[in-house]
């Protein structure tokens, strides 16, 4: 098997162009998915028998807690990649996947307290499931954190980058929380082996939204992943043809 | 096979993943009682829970067991798991989705009758969706008429 692809991403001015091509195409399709799947699923379908209107959080929920652990496991499996091969490319893509994805996993956070107070009668409990993906929101930021704490890049890369391997034993366990242990949260309804546990009505329009944030999650990580890679290289000659033809184009 | 650079940093990486899920498995395992939301009627009845001690009991409402006390807060209600019952009284407002046959979370303490008396009581939601008119004809035991 010829690894010539593989090297060619780890070459920081192939890195900028392919992502510079790649991200319109990922954030304006992420953009008309969600408004899609946010109209259909805050207006278009129908109330639950129970919820009622309240049910609507999850449109905005579920998709999120599916991109915290999505973004958490890329950034761990980036960090692995810049680790064994060296490559300061996949270092850039895990530290660009951080603020991202601890920005999403907030929104899970704030949306599921917010849909707890009225459903549950409390907006938070040390439920397994709620204490394991508040874990996984502290080890996104001791992972910025520990970043921002060493002036030298590569040993950030590297000291940070462990950080995030170890985190990832963290990302089964939100899984797996609510079948592995009693918990107030309910089982997933759609993240599952058997068919989603709604109506297509109520379906589609959740597809639409999970699909919309995980391109929109994409999108944002390669444009900061480019910013990184282009400050990274500020002194490199490649980044002065670079920008010295765009500068023409313009 | 002489070992590379790249292989050595490849093990040391699979390394620490395999030690860190290995403490993590044996961690979670120790501390099971304790991740553990709540306890069920047929753990509590097997005395899983210390006399006096303040635990969460959840399971579901039972049909039928729903009393409340005309012109007071207090309402008495049991909790079974189909195996278990447990009775539970409790002074206080009850959340929107408490409801019997639904399931329920409830925080406080069994006394010397075996009666668990709650100051905290959450609903359990499941992970069933579906419109009203669906929940109206399912409950009829009509066919199912599209989504």
């Amino acid at each position: 098997m010829s690894w010539a692809w593989f090297h060619r991403f780890a070459s920081p001015p192939y890195f900028y162009s392919l992502t510079l091509r790649l991200a319109p195409w990922l954030g304006w399709p992420a953009g008309l998915l969600i408004v899609g799947g946010l109209y259909g699923g805050l207006v278009l379908a129908p109330p639950d028998y129970q919820q009622s209107d309240a049910f609507r959080i999850v449109y905005v929920h579920a998709p999120a807690a599916w991109v915290s652990l999505m973004s958490y496991s890329l950034m761990a499996f980036a960090a692995a990649v810049g680790l064994i091969w060296r490559m300061k490319v996949a270092h850039a893509v895990a530290a660009a996947c951080a603020p991202v994805g601890a920005s999403i996993t907030a929104v899970c956070l704030v949306t599921g307290m917010l849909w707890g107070q009225p459903m549950w009668g409390t907006y938070w409990a040390w439920d397994p499931r709620l204490v394991f993906e508040l874990v996984l929101l502290f080890f996104f930021l001791g992972y910025m954190g520990l970043r921002s704490a060493i002036d030298d890049v590569s040993r950030a890369d590297r000291a940070s980058a462990v950080l995030a391997v170890v985190g990832v034993v963290n990302v089964p366990i939100v899984h797996f929380s609510v079948t592995w242990w009693n918990s107030l949260h309910q089982a997933p309804s759609v993240m599952r082996m058997q068919e989603a546990a709604m109506p297509a009505s109520m379906l589609v329009p959740l597809l639409m939204s999970f699909l919309g944030f995980t391109l929109y999650f994409y999108a944002v990580m390669l444009v900061r992943a480019r910013a990184e890679v282009l400050r990274r290289d500020r002194g490199g000659s490649w980044v002065r043809d670079v920008l010295a033809a765009r500068g023409k184009a313009a | 096979m002489t070992m590379t650079p790249r292989r050595r940093r490849l093990y040391w990486v699979l390394g620490i993943l395999a030690g860190v899920a290995l403490a993590g498995t044996l961690a979670l395992q120790a501390f099971r009682s304790n991740v553990t939301f709540f306890f069920d009627p047929t753990q509590v009845s097997a005395g899983a829970v210390k006399s006096g001690q303040r635990f969460r009991l959840g399971g579901m409402v039972e049909k039928g067991s729903l009393v409340r006390q005309a012109g007071q807060l207090e309402v008495r209600f049991a909790v079974t798991d189909f195996k278990s019952t447990v009775k539970v009284r409790y002074t206080g407002v009850l959340p929107d989705l408490f409801r019997e046959g639904a399931g329920v979370v409830a925080h406080g303490r069994l006394n010397t009758d075996g009666e668990f008396i709650a100051d905290e009581v959450l609903a359990k939601h499941d992970e069933k969706y579906m419109p009203p008119e669906v929940a109206r004809s399912l409950k009829k035991g009509e066919p199912r008429s599209g989504n």
